[in-house]
């Protein structure tokens, strides 16, 4: 590799399979990424949003299944300084301060961002004499930031760039991300925060179980969801028999409200009807982005409960 | 490029740990001052006691400082750096080649500062004798230097640094290190013999006796020490990258 521009052809996983001992982290997954893309890998914790992004980085061997990153396997565009990573933990190495942790890091890179501007870009400018065992996790997570775009990667990947900071700090670092995606980086993150796929990616890419279970814009996924809630007042309500209904996906149940979420609100509500004549305050209402994310990933045999958790 | 900036990183990162000049000079400064300025005139082990103490106190600090590049490599992994590191163009190679180089030339300064503090106990060599006392020296290092590496990659950092200390402890115990030997003779002799810190410390004596360096006997124990150590080093760091 003595090129520093990565040729055409973007990422492409095909039938990617990753298994810890008899667990299955990623299941035949196939996904293809065009240059300039900003994807969000969405998905409740084990879903394999980083056991795919660790394959990506050449971190991690798959047992199955190939990846080309810009038409070369990983460990080539590694190599070759196309690829930036931010992982969940690591890079505040002890002994050294910010700057030195950042310049240090462009020194690997045969293209390298002045450092300065890097500091400057992701925010690190203010704490850039502080020890980098000295750092807050916000201050952390704003020098792995810049230590994966210091060396003008072609290719971003962040695995859960956010997790564990304060809101004003997650709406900053998406400030600067989105300044950096502008100037045609690919970038691909993982998140399980709904709010942020929804805001930040130009398509979301939502995991569960190790497989792609929905991939497209938001709006596309709601429409393809295309999730209804019923709402009523039952007083001591049996969940199961209401679960058992044709039509029913999940129950939640709030004292004597119920709530039940539909991939057919129609065929439902009728069941529902014909079930619990006592049923009472009915309300259809349709799918916000929430409900299609629990339906799309119950289809895959999981409960999408801390996932809607955290995006509350 | 990147290279360079490495190693002098990995030399800095060194320089900014205080206990490294502690183990590495003031400990074997202090204990070669405080023992033999009493015994300046005393022969031991058919040399003087100073040059044998200067050389043996030498020894003692530049252990510490080539097993160190271990407690980096474990500190690294701990610190979820090394996994940072493989998903940046530095290749393995350079990682390892910058540490192994950082670790011999933070060990010369404790040679340096142990070699004016024999001059000033008496202790005359001419050029030659210096530098064939650093070049022993420096050879005899290298399964310590090996050492390092395999416990920095199989053991966890809070295990490992009383582990290295007890190590260099235990081998300059029986190397004679501390300014006496266990045994003249014998079976507790020949598992002296088998160490590479007892031929370490014989390095002041071999060099004034004009033998032309070390007995066959030394180099091979050294060799078979670093033949020995070298594919388990490789089998721990593979080991690490694999589940990295």
């Amino acid at each position: 590799m003595t090129t520093d521009v990565a040729p055409e052809g973007g990422i492409v996983l095909r039938h990617l399979s990753k298994s810890y001992g008899l667990v299955p982290a990623v299941q035949s997954l196939d996904l293809a990424i065009a240059p300039g893309e900003t994807v969000a890998l969405l998905g409740p914790n084990g879903a394999g949003k980083t056991t795919t992004i660790d394959m990506v980085l050449g971190l991690t061997r798959p047992d199955h299944g190939s990846i080309s990153v810009f038409g070369v396997p990983p460990a080539r565009a590694v190599e070759a300084g196309w690829i930036g990573g931010m992982l969940q933990t690591g890079a505040p190495l002890d002994h050294l301060r910010v700057r030195e942790l950042v310049a240090l890091t462009a020194s690997y890179y045969p293209a390298p961002l002045g450092v300065d501007e890097v500091l400057r870009l992701t925010g690190a400018d203010a704490f850039a004499g502080q020890w980098t065992t000295k750092l807050s996790g916000g201050q952390a997570q704003r020098v792995r930031f810049a230590a994966a775009l210091v060396g003008d990667p072609d290719l971003l990947l962040l695995d859960e760039p956010t997790a564990g900071i304060d809101v004003e700090g997650r709406r900053d670092f998406w400030h600067s991300m989105r300044d950096i995606a502008g100037q045609g980086k690919t970038v691909v993150f993982a998140t399980h925060y709904l709010e942020e796929a929804d805001a930040y990616a130009d398509r979301i890419v939502l995991i569960a179980k190790g497989k792609v279970v929905a991939d497209g814009p938001a709006t596309e996924i709601k429409a393809q969801a295309a999730s209804r809630t019923i709402r009523g007042t039952l007083p001591e309500a049996d969940t199961a028999a209401l679960r058992a209904l044709p039509g029913v996906l999940a129950v939640d149940r709030h004292g004597d409200a119920v709530i039940l979420s539909c991939s057919d609100a129609d065929i439902a509500l009728r069941a529902l009807l014909a079930a619990f004549p006592a049923i009472h305050d009915l309300e259809v209402r349709g799918g916000s982005l929430e409900e299609a994310f629990m339906e799309l990933t119950a289809d895959a045999g999981h409960t999408a409960t801390d996932v809607l958790e955290t995006a509350r | 490029m990147s290279s360079a900036t490495h190693f002098r990183y990995e030399v800095l990162r060194t320089l900014r740990n205080r206990v490294f000049y502690g183990v590495t000079l003031a400990l074997p400064l202090l204990l070669f001052l405080g023992v033999a300025s009493g015994q300046r005139h005393a022969t031991f082990n058919g040399t003087s006691f100073p040059l044998y103490f200067m050389t043996a106190m030498a020894v003692y600090g530049s252990m510490f400082a080539v097993v160190g590049p271990g407690a980096r490599i474990a500190r690294d992994i701990a610190m979820g750096w090394t996994r940072q590191l493989r998903i940046t163009p530095l290749r393995a190679r350079t990682d390892l080649t910058a540490k192994v180089a950082s670790a011999y030339l933070l060990a010369l300064p404790t040679l340096v500062l142990l070699y004016l503090a024999g001059a000033l106990l008496g202790v005359r060599l001419s050029a030659s004798q210096w530098l064939e006392l650093t070049g022993l020296i420096l050879v005899g290092l290298v399964p310590f230097v090996v050492i390092g590496f395999v416990l920095g990659y199989l053991m966890p950092i809070d295990a490992l640094t009383p582990t290295l200390g007890g190590i260099v402890v235990l081998f300059s115990l029986f190397g004679g290190v501390y300014g006496f030997e266990l045994a003249k003779s014998g079976p507790l002799f020949d598992v002296m013999k088998a160490l590479p810190s007892y031929w370490l410390v014989q390095a002041g004596k071999t060099v004034v006796t004009g033998a032309g360096g070390w007995p066959a006997e030394a180099w091979i124990v050294i060799a078979a020490w670093t033949v020995l150590l070298m594919p388990v080093a490789a089998l721990a760091y593979r080991r690490n990258s694999a589940r990295a």
